[in-house]
Parts: C-alpha cells; sequence; structure tokens
C-alpha cells in the first residue's frame, strides 16, 4: 500500500479478495460486443470461456515474431518458440500445485487427454473382468472412452450414483471400489450441477483398494486453487479454452511413474529418440506422447491466460464466482415456473446452473434469451446418463465467470420473467 | 415484426399451448418415432392409412414450442391426405425452411407460420422433426408393405 496505517488511520482498504469486474470486462473486447443490439451477457462459460487481449496478442505476437517448429530447428526463431513452449510446460506444472513440467502433456483438449489414458495406460492396464467405477454425472468425455475401452477388453463399467441433490451418493462406495476396481473415473466439477465432488477422499479410497483415479478438471481448473498432489490424483485434465486461453489444447496430468510405463499415443514425428528399419525407441518424458507437431501458437498463447488467472488470484476468483452464484441462485428462486438442479449450497458448487422451465423446453428459453443478448446454453450438455437421471432430456445452463456481476444476474433473472409473459404461460 | 416474434407467431404459440392430435388411435398401423439428440425433442406419430389415404393420425411431442407446434399442425393437415400429398407438402415446407422458396405458398394454411424459423437456422430440424419422421414411417410401410415401428433421427439426416 501507498499509504501507511500510521499516516492515515481511516484508510478504506479495499477487500483484496474482491475482483473488479468492470476493470475486468474492459479487457475482453468481445465483451463490447452488441448481440441483437443489446449489450452481451455471456453466461455460456462452461462451454468456453472468452479471451482477454493478453491472449489474443500472445497468439498474434506468437505469429509475428517466433513463428517456428519446435524442439528441432537449430534457428533462433525455433530457439525461441521452444523456449516460450516449454516454458507454458513449466507454467501449467506450477499453477495445478507444482508439479513437475515432465508430468504435463499439451493434447487438444480435455476429451483427447482421457482418451490418451484410456488407449495407453487402459490397454496396457485393464483385462476381462476388471472394473471401472464412472460417476453418474460424467461429461461424455469421461465417459465414453471408459465405456469402449470396457467393450474392448471384457471389463465391467460400475455406476458411481447421484443423489436427487446432485451429490455422488457414497452410501455403497465401499462396494463400488473394490479389490477388481482399477480405476475411478470422477469429474471435479461437475458441468450440469456445478457440484464439487470430494475427489481427494475419493483419492484415497482408489488407492486403499488398489486403483487408480483420473479426474476431469475441464470445470473446475478455471474456477479454484488446483493442487493435484493434495488431491492424490494420478490422472487430471483439464482444457485452455474454459479458462481465457485458446481453444485446441488441452492438459494432461500424470505421476511421472506412470507415464514411464504408459506406451506412447500417437506414433512419429517428435516422439522418437532413433528410428531405424531394425528398431525404434521413443523420446523421454513428456515428449514420447506429443507425436507430431502440437499446437504450438496456442499453448504460448496458454501462457498469458495463466497469468491473467495468477494476477487475480485463483482464491479470489473462486470467491468471487462463490458470490455471484450464491445471488444468481437466490435470484433465480424468485422466478415462477423454475427448477433449480444441483446442490444449493454455494460450498459444495460452483457456478454452473442448471434450471428448466415448467412450462418452456430449453431450446425456446435460449432462443428468448439469446434474442435478449443474453447467451446460455440449452441442451444436454454431453451428459445423457445424467439428463436420464433427472429425467428430463434437456435444461438451461448459465455459467459465470470472472466477467460476471450482478448486472448480468438480474439481466437473466428478468428476460426469464418477461419470458414466461412473452409465452403466455 | 421482429424476428422473435416471426418465428414464434401467434398461430405457432396457440399450437404449442394447445396441441392438435393428442387423442390416441385405436387402429395405427404405422408407428414412427423422431427424434433431434442434441435438443431432446422426442416425437411419436402413429397413423391410421388406409388405401393410401391417412385416415388418422395420433401425435406425441415432447420438445420445443416448434416442434411441437410444427406436429400439431402435421396433425391438422394431413387428415385425409393421400401419401403423395403429404410427401409434397413436406417438401414444400422443407424448401421453405431452407429459404428455397420466399413465399410459403397459399395452399399449405397454418404451416406458413413456420416460414419465420428460417431466420434461426439451428431451429430448422426442430421444426422439421414431425415432417421428416412421418415420411420415413410412411415410405417404410409403402416400401414393406406392413406394419411396424421405425425409428428416426433427424440429425442422421444428410440435408440437415
Amino acid at each position: 500500500m501507498a499509504s501507511r496505517a500510521s499516516d492515515s488511520p481511516i484508510v478504506t482498504v479495499p477487500d483484496a479478495r474482491v475482483l473488479d469486474v468492470e476493470r475486468i470486462k474492459a479487457d475482453f473486447p468481445i465483451l463490447s460486443e452488441r448481440i441483437n443490439d443489446k449489450r452481451l451477457v455471456y453466461l455460456d462459460n462452461a462451454a468456453t470461456s472468452q479471451k482477454p487481449r493478453e491472449v489474443i496478442n500472445a497468439l498474434l505476437e506468437y505469429y509475428r515474431k517466433m513463428n517456428a517448429n519446435i524442439h528441432r530447428g537449430l534457428h533462433t526463431l525455433a530457439e525461441r518458440a521452444t523456449s516460450a513452449y516449454e516454458h507454458t510446460r513449466t507454467h501449467t506444472a506450477d499453477f495445478i500445485g507444482g508439479v513437475k513440467p515432465e508430468e504435463i502433456v499439451f493434447t487438444r483438449g480435455t476429451t483427447e487427454s482421457i482418451n490418451l489414458v484410456a488407449y495407453t495406460w487402459g490397454e496396457q492396464n485393464i483385462g476381462e473382468d476388471d472394473e471401472i467405477l464412472v460417476s453418474e454425472m460424467e461429461h461424455h468425455a469421461n465417459f465414453v472412452p471408459w465405456f469402449q475401452l470396457a467393450q474392448r477388453k471384457g471389463a465391467t463399467i460400475r455406476k458411481l450414483p447421484i443423489t436427487v441433490c446432485g451429490h455422488l451418493d457414497l452410501s455403497d462406495i465401499d462396494n463400488l471400489i473394490n479389490e477388481k476396481t482399477k480405476l475411478v473415473a470422477v469429474s471435479h466439477m461437475s458441468n450440469v450441477f456445478g457440484t464439487v465432488n470430494p475427489v481427494k477422499d475419493l483419492a484415497q479410497r482408489a488407492h486403499a483398494a488398489g486403483a487408480l483415479i483420473l479426474t476431469d478438471g475441464a470445470q473446475a481448473a478455471p474456477h479454484m486453487p488446483i493442487d493435484v498432489t493434495d488431491l492424490d490424483v494420478d490422472f487430471y485434465a483439464f482444457s485452455s479454452h474454459k479458462m481465457l486461453g485458446p481453444t485446441g489444447v488441452g492438459v494432461l496430468y500424470a505421476r511421472e511413474e506412470l507415464y514411464r510405463d504408459m506406451p506412447p499415443f500417437n506414433y512419429g514425428g517428435e516422439m522418437i529418440s532413433q528410428v531405424g528399419f531394425d528398431k525404434v525407441t521413443f523420446a523421454d518424458l513428456p515428449y514420447k506422447f506429443e507425436g507430431g507437431t502440437p499446437n504450438i501458437a496456442d499453448v504460448i498463447a496458454f501462457d498469458a491466460a495463466l497469468s491473467y488467472l495468477e494476477k487475480l488470484g485463483m482464491e479470489n476468483v473462486h470467491h468471487h464466482e462463490t458470490e455471484i452464484t450464491r445471488y444468481a441462485l437466490d435470484r433465480l428462486s424468485e422466478v415462477k415456473g423454475l427448477e433449480i438442479q444441483g446442490p444449493q449450497d454455494t460450498s459444495e458448487r460452483g457456478s454452473a446452473v442448471s434450471f428448466t422451465d415448467k412450462d418452456i423446453h430449453p431450446h425456446d428459453i435460449s432462443t428468448y434469451l439469446d434474442y435478449n443478448g443474453i447467451a446460455i446454453r440449452a441442451g444436454h450438455h454431453c451428459a445423457q446418463p445424467l439428463m436420464k437421471f433427472l429425467g428430463k432430456v434437456a435444461t438451461a445452463r448459465a455459467s459465470f465467470y470472472i466477467y460476471n456481476d450482478r448486472a448480468d444476474v438480474d439481466a437473466l433473472v428478468e428476460a426469464l420473467i418477461e419470458m414466461r409473459r412473452y409465452f403466455g404461460v | 415484426m421482429m424476428p422473435l416474434d416471426e418465428m414464434y407467431r401467434d398461430i405457432i404459440l396457440d399450437h404449442y399451448r394447445s396441441p392438435r392430435g393428442k387423442k390416441p388411435i385405436d387402429a395405427a398401423n404405422v408407428t414412427a418415432e423422431g427424434h433431434n439428440p442434441s435438443c431432446g425433442d422426442d416425437i411419436k406419430l402413429e397413423v391410421e392409412i388406409k388405401d393410401n389415404v391417412l385416415k388418422d393420425v395420433h401425435v406425441d411431442c415432447k420438445g420445443c414450442a416448434i416442434s411441437v407446434a410444427s406436429g400439431s399442425m402435421l396433425a391438422e393437415t394431413v387428415k385425409g391426405k393421400t401419401f403423395e400429398e403429404v410427401s409434397e407438402t413436406a417438401k414444400v415446407i422443407r424448401r421453405m425452411l431452407k429459404g428455397e422458396i420466399d413465399q410459403p405458398p397459399d395452399n399449405i394454411g397454418d404451416l406458413g407460420a413456420l416460414a419465420g424459423v428460417r431466420q434461426f437456422p439451428v431451429r430448422i430440424k426442430c421444426a422439421l422433426l414431425a415432417w421428416v419422421t412421418l415420411i420415413e414411417g410412411l415410405e417404410k410401410y409403402a416400401a414393406e408393405g406392413r406394419e411396424g415401428r421405425i425409428v428416426v433421427s433427424t440429425e442422421k439426416d444428410d440435408e440437415q
């Protein structure tokens, strides 16, 4: 602080945890777009986040000043690109709790990260009669790869059920995680309910039974501090594009010893050590999992996204979202005819809020809101098993991020009330 | 009229609020189910067809205003029509929604109200669901000459 307490005893210190949303909004050029001649209220952050100027500029900078293929070139541009790419790897390793850089593999997205594990570790370690425990609230990205693997191997998928309140139902967990269990696949935060799952507890239970745990962190990593070592997970997957970074960049964290034993995923350039007609040897970690030219530009720009979030502080991001989610849950409960899914207690959930209107289909809700400049998501959210559990074909979902404020929630609530008048229900 | 009102015309909202064709029919010989997986629209059609004429139709649609209204209008329109007449109407609706014809023809009645949907491309498949489902059901019936149940997904429709 510029002024010491002794100089001005009655200084109002702003709560360091409160984000300056007006200032943040100004960093996102797209937020000044007009949609149907209305102010854009972007509430589809669980699908993808918007990008700050720093990230957009980092992409331009890369193409203007350092575009080159990485790891092989001996010229200056190749050195710049390689150094920036590897810098992002180290930065990412720090961001999720200070793991080793070689424990970070870049992929195209969370889906590819999970498929990498299914096709490498899964192929080697899952056999007939083995069990994979998958929660009922998983995104298809953390369901279908395991379903397919089980089909290939004759293994069994078991369901970790959920409760009507949107929590994992752990009442039968001692039976569900047993000596046959080889893997527990669970999301850190549900993309439909917003529920934050007890990953650390599940990791301990999985390990006690000799199983591993893979956590889909796509919805959690953008919104809260992540420490994969403390969570004690074996695999953690997430995506750049939901946390201010570019599309086309996924991250896979795995413990080093697991990576060592896993076979490569994509065979080809970049991932080899020696290639001959008699023998091929593979590159060291993490390169043996990054065959081919990776998404260099977007990985490098992801670094700017991580820096932006760190500048705000992930604790503060989490605090802001808890506040805005509480406000949204309170205000949405005022809207007649609305049913809100998921936990009501903000200490148990993040900012993805799914809801349905008893009279109006989610797609009509989405179209109506879009006409008022409000972007939400409507559909099954790639979680059809969960929709089946809810007995619904679709829900509407508003999801908040660092640039959303109470005025955005108010705009949503007012439009939903007006919508019921419009449809005459 | 603003585009939103053009899609949600009064006629559409009326059909949505009180859909026609809800009454179950006893003598159905064609049953067809249609789905828009990404939207979650589900429609079930039962048709009694005799001597190439659609004698009666029952429509049960769970979905958005557009898919429900389109199904309701279908129920109102197709009764007493031949297979060929119904196919022709389905083609006209498709061309109208794809913007291949500017003005809805006079002879399709309330169905012209669906024209406003073409300004919302992602919703076109909602308006087409009932029609695609009916036509596929009838075609299968015609091809196999026997009663049958068919399941249609509009998202497999290559013209979408």
